[in-house]
């Protein structure tokens, strides 16, 4: 390995997933997971660190193994490997922020069958070495924590008037204490979600013409 | 009996497996440009769901829960295996899925070369997965609970990804904005037909 580790093009495998090849709003993959834990940011950030963590794992030791997996059962092999490193940060939700963990429920579970995973193993790690498997795991769990704390940023500001429960907008501006604001309550209800997902689709193809669809 | 129906209509439109708890979105999008792949796939998951469901719920209930070994012996009856559930699902279904393939490769080809891709993919579609985990998480009674759980839950994505298929067939021809193309407006229309299945919520079962 002559190349340095953070060569320029290395460097590119965590930047562009940010943008141009972001994991959920242009590669389509792991929505149901984005959408479902963004109604606060704090377990947004949790699921957040949870993929990233679970993705950068899979990535170095499918793409170490990547010579000896025999090629009709790689799906069954990749699931296996996620699966047990879902596991552990399960555990690991469960001993440190119970209250969390109650909350994203079924989410963590569902990690297993995030796409993005998949997809990431198949496309990347199975093709290349383990450090730019680390890289692209990094950069394409950024990716979508991105989306994750962009979408649950807006719906707790804008549904309950708190940032990481914390009161943003004051209580003396409420209807019901003589102000003239009310919460949007439709925020966290789950169609918003899909709603402000594809607002910021139409905001960052707006930016970055190059991603339209024909 | 007026409990699984309650079960059954719940899991169709108050818990729609789509527009409640976003499951299954990624096929959910990929695959809904046409409503007869829609609808192909659409039956597989209901055929899955209807099936995997089940099996675990037999799993969870003789082998991972806690104290569900006792029927193997008494000395067994404090062993949490509960920890494994994720592989242990993942494994009941992956295997399903495969089966799914070879009888739908068997006996309809054509559906076959259309789902392509996406049929193995069910394996890894959080709908099934999530069938399981929250069959898990609601604690059914019995065996007849959990499958008309399963297959409502199908029915409900099968309803959902055709709906949105037909409209996107029309949508085609409409003149949407161009950053908005494609991907964007497919998450606005869920959303407001995620609005439209909200007024199910209002249904006391």
């Amino acid at each position: 390995m002559s190349e340095p580790l953070f060569s320029k093009k290395n460097l590119k495998l965590i930047t562009d997933p940010l943008n141009n090849s972001n994991p959920i709003t242009v590669q389509v993959l792991g929505i149901c997971s984005a959408l479902a834990v963004t109604a606060q940011l704090k377990p947004a950030v949790v699921m957040s660190i949870s993929v990233m963590v679970v993705l950068a794992a899979a990535n170095v030791i499918i793409s170490l193994l990547r010579n000896t997996i025999p090629n009709r059962i790689r799906i069954i092999v990749q699931l296996v490997v996620i699966a047990a490193l879902v596991i552990l940060v399960d555990q690991v939700l469960k001993a440190y922020v119970y209250d969390v963990s109650k909350q994203l429920s079924v989410f963590v579970g569902l990690i297993i069958t995030n796409c993005i995973l998949m997809g990431r193993l198949e496309a990347f790690a199975l093709g290349n070495r383990p450090w730019q498997s680390f890289l692209d795991g990094i950069g394409n769990g950024a990716g979508y924590a991105a989306i994750l704390i962009i979408v649950g940023f807006f719906r707790e500001l804008l549904g309950s008037g708190t940032i990481f429960g914390l009161r943003i907008i004051p209580e003396s501006f409420y209807i019901t204490n003589g102000g003239f604001y009310a919460n949007n309550g439709m925020m966290i209800l789950p169609p918003m979600a899909l709603i402000t997902v594809g607002v910021i689709i139409w905001v960052q193809r707006s930016r970055n013409r190059k991603l339209i669809e024909n | 009996m007026e409990n699984l129906i309650n079960i059954f209509v719940k899991s169709i439109f108050i818990e729609n497996m789509v527009f409640a708890y976003f499951l299954g979105m990624c096929s959910y999008l990929a695959v809904s440009k046409k409503v007869s792949t829609a609808a192909g796939l659409g039956i597989a998951v209901i055929f899955v769901l209807g099936i995997t469901v089940p099996v675990d719920y037999l799993l969870e209930n003789y082998v991972l829960k806690e104290g569900a070994l006792a029927w193997l012996s008494p000395s067994l009856a404090d062993v949490d295996l509960s920890f494994l559930s994720f592989i242990m699902f993942i494994a009941v279904i992956a295997s399903m899925v495969q089966l799914v393939e070879m009888v739908v490769e068997k006996f309809a080809p054509v559906l076959y070369n259309q789902l392509g891709i996406f049929l193995p993919l069910i394996a890894v579609n959080c709908a099934i997965l999530g069938g399981s985990l929250f069959m898990q998480q609601k604690q059914f009674v019995n065996i007849g609970e959990a499958s008309v759980y399963g297959l409502g839950s199908g029915v409900g994505w099968f309803l959902a990804i055709v709906g949105i298929a037909a409209i996107r067939e029309k949508i085609e021809y409409s003149n949407v904005p161009a950053p908005l193309k494609g991907l964007g407006i497919t998450f606005i229309v869920t959303g407001l037909m995620g609005m439209a299945f909200m007024g199910f919520m209002g249904i006391k079962l």
